[in-house]
């Protein structure tokens, strides 16, 4: 990374060294708003997270279930857009220097402007850009740009993917492969999918690059059996998101419930 | 993928990686079938028996003499179902049966494509779920009962303004987590590739049939042909017989709702920027940063905020050209050609007509224009009523 920021590469040697997988929650930015927003996200800093994974909020997201769908309608009705959402991350780097990695539907950055959101978004802390709705397929749209603005890419991998697929996804990405644990859109699960152990494993022999494995999780005991599978991390989003939504009247139990539940995963994955 | 799906840089496929197996396996089995001497002769024999084709090419006097010009109308409203719609879902109602696929899932809008998803999904016996927005459901009941009869499962969709674009993004969800065993019936000539060549080419039906019945019955072949744009298909599927014919000028007819002017409206092509939304690069009506708005129209199959790539680059070209009209001058076309020829057109039709409403005095009494009369007005006779109450 050209501008000393931590970099993802950072971050998982020093948790292979001790043995331990990546923290990863997800929040919109701007939900419910901007300072609340920024709260939870210091919140979950503190909590123990690794890394974070962001979304700007779109009007048409059709990866994601009602959980994160309300998530972007609430921060879109407090006024959250591209601009404000690179401010706010300005301001969480300025609390901790934690690598980002953005999370789009990619309509936001064709009009802005692919080259210029890659690096401008770099310049404001961001790691990465995964775009929702972009192909392996139509990679070079987004990697050439964005590994001359200095970002990481990230792909995601999915339990249909096929081994084919997967080689290609792998060679294309240098920050880690999202891998999505279920068909299915994102939003909180009673039980874990059983394709997650199975995938994670394949990906394991495929590549050296970093496996991380979100949708679905909502345990501590869900992210322990990822990362006892061999996951260098877990992303965690509807589960606290829905914390959010739960306790939209009552900021400072929306707080302490997303720090508990952050700190709980982070002691299930810690051994 | 075996091709780029790209009409011009429009199309492609943009869409999360769960999707994509999936649709490589139908760009696959269409191109395995679609010409397969089986398949063609089953869906030709069907088409002609369950859906009514050919339609008949028809020359409406009366409305002729108000326009002051020669106009024919190419009758899809007389299929089964109401609409041009069922030459789709009977072509990839088959293609699903043949891939071997047990549920069908559609979006819906005006309720035309629902109908004729769920009228096939009764006719091959599968399971068959209809996701269509609650604001929808509320303003075409009529349909919804319909669909119902035909033993589909209607999904109310909540998201949005509870119109088209809520229904895909929400059939796209369920697509997601039942990729192995689910068909999506995709209704309109946008989407993610294979869909707009899968759907332009059960269209073509309407454009080949128009040309030689244009040969036959009146000698030549008309000066204009003219289609309402939503996604596009009714459009695409008669034009698409004309491209090479640079003599025909070929005009699609969006939804100027309330007026352009008011933001209110669904005229993508005409109002719209480039954009991508629902795995295809196309305009799109959005915000400065890429928001897609909530569209408004009278009729409900017109009410998206994207179009059909293919549109999108006979645009650019310059080979059609796309106009807009607004609710108030659709439903005076809907009247007039109720009282006219004591046909009701479709809403959605009735634009096309009204763009033939607005030549009045500007074309020559010997041009001949041919319009895709896409469906039928029953299903909005009660939006009717309530914009336009009958005086005793």
């Amino acid at each position: 990374m050209s501008n000393g920021m931590k970099t993802y590469k950072q971050v998982f040697s020093e948790l292979s060294d001790l043995n331990r997988a990546a923290l990863i929650p997800f929040f919109v930015i701007g939900d419910p708003d901007f300072d609340t927003s920024l709260a939870i996200i210091k919140t979950a800093i503190d909590a123990g997270a690794d890394i974070l994974e962001l979304g700007i909020p779109f009007s048409d997201p059709i990866a994601d279930g009602p959980t994160i769908q309300k998530a972007d309608i609430r921060a879109r009705n407090s006024g959250m857009n591209v601009q404000k959402a690179m401010e706010l991350i300005r301001k969480v780097k300025d609390y901790k220097d934690i690598p980002i990695g953005l999370l789009m539907y990619y309509n936001l950055i064709y009009q802005y402007g692919t080259e210029k959101f890659f690096a401008d978004f770099h310049e404001a802390g961001v790691n990465s850009v995964l775009v929702a709705d972009l192909s392996i397929d139509d990679a070079d749209e987004i990697a050439t740009p964005a590994t001359s603005a200095g970002l990481d890419t990230v792909f995601m991998v999915t339990p249909n993917t096929n081994p084919e697929r997967m080689k290609t996804i792998a060679s294309k990405t240098t920050g880690f492969i999202y891998t999505v644990s279920l068909l299915g859109v994102t939003g909180s699960r009673e039980k874990l999918s059983d394709a997650v152990e199975g995938l994670v494993g394949k990906l394991k022999k495929l590549t050296s690059v970093p496996i991380c494995v979100g949708f679905g999780i909502s345990k501590p005991e869900h992210a322990a059996a990822i990362a006892s599978a061999g996951a260098d991390g877990v992303i965690i989003g509807s589960k606290i998101v829905g914390l959010i939504e739960k306790n939209l009247d009552n900021r400072g139990k929306m707080l302490s419930e997303i720090s508990t539940f952050l700190g709980g995963v982070k002691s299930a994955i810690e051994n | 993928m075996k091709y780029k799906g790209r009409f011009g840089d429009y199309g492609g496929f943009y869409v999360p990686e769960v999707l994509m197996p999936v649709l490589e396996e139908l760009e696959q089995a269409f191109y395995r079938f679609y010409e397969d001497e089986h398949f063609v002769a089953e869906l030709a024999q069907l088409s002609k028996d369950y859906a009514g084709r050919p339609t008949p090419l028809y020359y409406a006097t009366r409305f002729s003499e108000h326009v002051g010009f020669k106009v024919y109308l190419k009758r899809e409203d007389l299929l089964h179902g109401g609409a041009h719609k069922v030459n789709n879902t009977l072509g990839q109602g088959l293609l699903a049966k043949y891939m071997g696929k047990t549920r069908l899932i559609a979006e819906t809008g005006a309720g035309q494509h629902g109908l004729a998803t769920a009228m096939i999904g009764a006719l091959f016996g599968m399971e068959t779920k209809i996701f269509m927005g609650v604001t929808d459901i509320e303003r075409q009941s009529v349909n919804v009962h319909k669909m119902k009869l035909c033993g589909a499962e209607v999904i109310p969709v909540e998201g949005g303004t509870g119109t088209l674009k809520d229904a895909i993004n929400e059939a796209l969800r369920y697509w997601t987590a039942h990729v192995t065993d689910t068909f999506y019936l995709f209704g309109s000539t946008c989407g993610p590739h294979p869909y707009p060549t899968v759907v332009k080419h059960f269209q073509t039906c309407i454009g080949e049939e128009t040309r030689q019945q244009c040969l036959e019955q009146i000698g030549r072949l008309p000066s204009m042909i003219v289609a309402c744009v939503g996604g596009g298909s009714n459009a695409i599927g008669i034009f698409s017989a004309f491209l090479d014919d640079k003599d025909v000028k070929l005009i699609g007819v969006e939804a100027g709702g309330r007026s352009l002017a008011s933001g209110k409206h669904a005229a993508t092509l005409v109002a719209g920027r480039v954009g991508i939304l629902h795995g295809a690069k196309s305009y799109l009506l959005q915000d400065d940063e890429g928001q897609v708005y909530e569209t408004e129209s009278v009729s409900a199959g017109l009410d998206y905020p994207a179009v059909g790539p293919e549109h999108c680059l006979l645009k650019d070209t310059g080979r059609a050209e796309y106009v807009a009209a607004e609710d108030a001058e659709v439903l005076d076309a809907f009247e007039l050609l109720s009282k006219s020829e004591g046909i009701l057109p479709a809403l959605e039709s009735a634009h096309a007509l009204a763009f033939l409403c607005d030549q009045k005095g500007k074309l020559s009494s010997d041009t001949i224009v041919v319009v895709s009369l896409s469906g039928r007005g029953d299903k909005d006779v009660s939006i009717v009523e309530k914009r336009r109450p009958l005086e005793d």
